[in-house]
């Protein structure tokens, strides 16, 4: 099963072409042909997301998943970050989950605040 | 018992209530909206007129001139901004001029300053003026006031001197006992002496839970454009094309905060809950409006909005007690120029009216002046400097547009009308009325206001129920 | 009154870029001025990541990025000043800010420089039909609720405008609980990058509805409770009869951002069609010495070329204060055939090793040149198998090509390849 798709890689979005021989035409860089057979084998995305700061007012810690994870276990992976809060000072690579789901991905945060 | 219930708390409720102030009297000021003057005062020109068109005689032309007089002590004692821009109404034909001659010798009978200018003389004053006109009618006394503190701030002076305000309380019926009145609430019932029904659209149904009235109250819906502080300049006085039976028509003024306002279109309508806008009739504005100032910047329009005033069958005011018990006293149908002639109204209602009905005795103790406000915008550096030291959240700016900082926003909770909503901060105060239109300050602003009273964010109003901003807090873990 | 060499308004990626580089080049007594309580500007709340691969090599969410420039700032001993908002700039170069530990302090610059970026068009200024209830929000405010504050503005969502934040936020709202229905562009292409349509709407099956914008907005009840789109014929005129409505709680808008340059304004700099100040080659406006850069002067989409103009501008402005400002022209840049602008507007140095252009075509259009033209004669060509409205060109120019420019005036067109 051939398929045209938009590389997401990189902001550039190059428009990609994979045929079932997994050849991949339209990319500009081995990323987007890494990027295109991931995408027919097993697609898998970054997340961010936020945890509560619970010792500051109305104040949310921006995190990430390390690695990219399996797209299927996006909203998985969501329901273990909604258990999670974190207090500040936190930095950017606290772990606030270790091995998410066990996809070898931690939830790291991203976010310096005082 | 309560001597007065003053219904509605737009300007004319609010000038009459902050009259009422004067007497060792009870009142009680009922508005169904959570905060006051949000209704018709809140959306209209904003325009103290000169008086130089309503026809002789009216209660509109006698008002109108009344109230005029009245508005350079009130801004003052109010401590809201009002400017004497003066007006000028454009000809742009031959038969225009003539009827400019018409409404001159209507100015003089009303008693209102005016003169005609050539067409040379109207493009000194007016360099952005179409080059289709032909002369004017140069009204001075004409000006601009900011409507949203001129109704706060007259409430707050009335609330202040006594008066008690309940917002959010809708009334659902009136029983005439004769002797008294029982006003009741969708919260509670009150015994009052004498009603004053100022509830401007709902005028006609509050009116008819006394009474079978003779006249009745249609709406009539007029749409605006707003322009960001633009270069100044751009016309030096309430521009006005010649009136006609649907009214003033669109005119085109600064603010009294340096924006511009284009409008209104106008509409009969049946609903006096659709604010809406829409494409033809604001498409309909800018053409009527470029036909006077070609070279309106609409690029730089950052708001829309809309307002409903109530137009009567009498086509006048309507300002009389009830046929059925004199102590119910209508104040219906106060369109354009309402929000000029209401000081006017209310002392006319006061004096004239209610006098008859109840002993008034001067109270020793009114205070016509409201504290003034920390304005920091119309202060130097040094005096600016001096507040931040006495106070630093005068030096967070919040609004970055109009440059509103936290102090003056905090002041407004320490006063007698406190701000409940984010659209009631923004009123005040300006914050969220620049250019961005709140998208950096709104979330400050529902924070400040969750804080003050605490409640969650996701329980702070834009405006009336259900309109809070936010749906949800999101992980609570 | 104190004295600075350069006064940096606003502390985003711009105006980090610019002190650290202004810096690097000589200059030491720098203030950066951010209205914010944290520098970073409006990366503070791009949580999402896509950031830093030009600038690092490596993909790095909103945060993260800021902060290598924040660390960059601090090590290098730059001063600023948070929750310090500028409230007047003079023509002469006297900043004044306000900040509740400073009070009012004024300073005597020899340089500024603009950083301070752009505001989200709104519902008024689009004047969208119908109810003006809570629920119609700007997708940028929307994002600060969520990702700093950590609540829902909407939690049934139509998305007017394809632009980048509004695809962002149709995924970040989704991740979060909310539904969002679809986006809808006026235009017949999306203003959004291709790889946000993909990651951001496709992977959440979220349609993206072009040619097509809100016909009314329902709310009687003080929060919006209908959003009819209509389809618009090639005047952007709404077509009766292809009403499609959906039930929902918000309409986020993403329909453009404006460089907010109120103080620019105030001082009379000269305006370009980017409603940002015009520059010449060192990004310095029409008023000497006052430097503009990064959203300010033009919407960029990815912020890593905002990086590099910062850096652009920080150099020019240390080259002002140093005296070493080399001005042997004047040659206007105009925007030919098919392109909406270019940055810059003059070119004062033909000496210049290179000079980067920026700018952005009209429409989506495939296989082309660009060209550079003095009076018709051809300075330079460019072949380009795609450009679309919503990514910035940049063409570089050098010596040997701006030595051939020989009258006051480049066109900078696109034409057809036969």
């Amino acid at each position: 099963m051939s398929k045209d798709l938009t590389c997401i890689v990189c902001p550039r979005g190059c428009r990609l072409h994979i045929d079932d021989d997994l050849n991949v035409t339209g990319n500009s860089c081995p990323r987007g042909a890494q990027y295109a057979k991931d995408e027919l084998t097993n697609p898998k995305r970054m997340i961010t997301s936020i945890v509560r700061v619970k010792n500051r007012e109305n104040c949310m810690a921006s995190v990430k998943t390390s690695v990219s994870i399996p797209k299927g276990k996006i909203f998985d992976i969501l329901k273990e970050i909604e258990k999670v809060s974190v207090n500040a000072p936190t930095h950017i690579g606290d772990v606030v989950i270790k091995d998410v789901l066990g996809t070898g991905s931690d939830i790291i945060i991203t976010k310096e605040i005082k | 018992m309560y001597d007065i219930v003053v219904i509605g708390a737009g300007v004319t409720g609010a000038f009459i209530s902050r009259k009422l102030a004067r007497f060792n009297l009870n009142v009680l000021l009922i508005d169904r909206e959570n905060d006051v003057g949000n209704v018709t005062s809140n959306a209209n020109s904003a325009i103290v007129h000169s008086g130089y068109d309503p026809v002789p005689g009216s209660l509109k032309a006698k008002f109108n001139v009344l109230g005029n007089k009245m508005f350079d002590q009130i801004s003052d004692e109010l401590d809201v901004h009002f400017y004497r821009i003066g007006s000028i109404t454009v000809a742009t034909s031959e038969a225009q001029l003539d009827m400019l001659k018409g409404l001159l010798e209507r100015s003089h009978e009303n008693g209102v300053e005016a003169r005609i200018l050539s067409k040379e003389e109207l493009r000194d004053l007016e360099p952005n003026v179409s080059p289709n006109a032909l002369g004017g009618l140069l009204a001075p006394t004409a000006g601009i006031v900011d409507p949203f503190n001129l109704v706060a701030h007259a409430v707050e002076n009335a609330v202040d001197n006594g008066v008690v305000l309940h917002l959010d309380e809708e009334v659902i019926d009136i029983k005439d006992l004769k002797n008294h009145f029982v006003v009741k609430t969708n919260k509670a019932s009150y015994e009052s002496k004498v009603v004053i029904n100022a509830a401007g659209l709902g005028c006609e149904k509050i009116a008819r839970m006394v009474e079978d009235v003779d006249w009745h109250l249609t709406p009539r819906k007029g749409e605006y454009f707003v322009l960001d502080h633009y270069d100044l300049g751009l016309v030096n006085h309430v521009i006005f094309p010649l009136p006609s039976e649907k009214g003033k028509g669109v005119l085109v003024s600064l603010t009294s905060s340096n924006n511009y306002i284009v409008g209104p279109s106008s509409e009969l309508v049946d609903d006096t809950e659709d604010f809406s806008t829409d494409g033809p009739t604001l498409g309909d504005v800018r053409r009527q409006a470029t036909d006077l100032i070609p070279s309106i910047p609409f690029n730089q329009v950052i708001r829309v909005f809309s307002g409903i005033r109530p137009t009567t069958s009498r086509h006048d005011f309507i300002i009389e007690s009830s046929k059925v018990n004199p102590n119910f006293i209508n104040v219906a149908g106060i369109e354009s120029p309402g929000l000029v002639s209401a000081p006017a109204i209310a002392e006319y209602v006061v004096d004239e009216i209610v006098s008859k009905l109840l002993n008034l005795e001067a109270k020793k103790s009114f205070n016509p002046c409201i504290k003034k406000y920390a304005k920091l915008n119309e202060l130097d550096n040094k005096a600016r400097e001096e507040l931040i030291k006495e106070n630093p959240e005068y030096g967070k700016i919040i609004c970055s547009c109009e440059k509103v900082s936290l102090g003056e926003i905090n002041d407004l909770f320490a006063r007698s009308v406190p701000p409940h909503t984010v659209k009631a901060v923004k009123k005040r105060v300006r914050a969220g009325f620049g250019k961005c239109q709140g998208g950096f300050c709104s979330p400050y602003v529902t924070l400040i206001i969750a804080k003050h009273y605490g409640i969650n964010p996701t329980e702070v109003k834009w405006d009336k129920d259900g309109s809070e901003i936010l749906l949800e807090e999101v992980k609570h873990a | 009154m104190l004295n600075k060499d350069l006064v940096i308004i606003g502390g985003g990626s711009a105006g980090m870029a610019a002190a650290i580089e202004a810096k690097k080049n000589g200059v030491d007594d720098i203030l950066i001025l951010e209205k914010d309580s944290v520098l970073g500007g409006i990366l503070n709340q791009c949580i999402h990541n896509g950031f830093g691969l030009t600038e690092f090599k490596e993909e790095l969410t909103g945060p993260e990025y800021l902060q290598r420039f924040v660390k960059q700032v601090e090590e290098l001993g730059i001063e600023y000043r948070c929750d310090a908002l500028v409230l007047d700039v003079t023509k002469d170069k006297v900043v004044t800010y306000s900040n509740a530990e400073d009070g009012v302090v004024s300073l005597q610059a020899k340089a500024i420089v603009f950083a301070t970026g752009c505001y989200e068009r709104g519902a008024g200024a689009i004047q969208i039909p119908g109810d003006r209830c809570a629920g119609i929000i700007t997708a940028g405010t929307a994002q600060k609720y969520l990702n700093i504050h950590g609540f829902l503005a909407g939690k049934r969502i139509v998305i007017l405008g394809s632009g980048d934040i509004g695809l962002i936020m149709a995924r970040r709202m989704t991740l979060e609980g909310a539904k969002v229905l679809c986006v809808s562009e006026i235009m017949p292409y999306s203003n959004g990058l291709n790889r946000n349509i993909a990651q951001c709407l496709t992977d959440y099956d979220i349609p993206l509805y072009l040619s097509r914008s809100v016909s009314k907005v329902v709310g009687k009840h003080g929060r919006v409770e209908k959003v009819i789109l209509s389809a618009v014929d090639d005047k952007m005129k709404f077509i009766p009869g292809t009403e499609m409505e959906f039930e929902c709680d918000t309409l986020l808008l993403s329909i453009g951002l404006i460089p907010y340059v109120s103080l620019l304004d105030k001082i009379k700099a000269e305006m370009s069609s980017t409603r940002g100040a015009k520059v010449n080659d060192y990004f310095e406006t029409s008023i000497p010495g006052v430097f503009a850069c990064g959203n300010c002067l033009h919407v960029h989409d990815v912020v890593d070329f905002v990086t590099d103009e910062g850096r652009d501008a920080g150099k020019g402005a240390a080259k002002y204060i140093k005296g070493l400002v080399e001005k042997n022209t004047t040659i206007l840049v105009k925007p030919g055939d098919g392109i909406s602008y270019v940055i810059p507007q003059t070119i004062t140095n033909k000496n210049a090793d290179s000079i980067t252009f920026k700018f952005r075509v009209r429409r989506p259009i495939q296989n082309v040149f660009v060209t550079f033209e003095d009076n018709g004669n051809e300075i330079a060509k460019f072949v380009r198998p795609v450009l679309i409205p919503s990514e910035m060109v940049m063409l570089k120019l050098n010596q040997a090509q701006l030595a051939k420019i020989e009258s006051g005036e480049i066109t900078v067109s696109i034409k057809e390849r036969k």
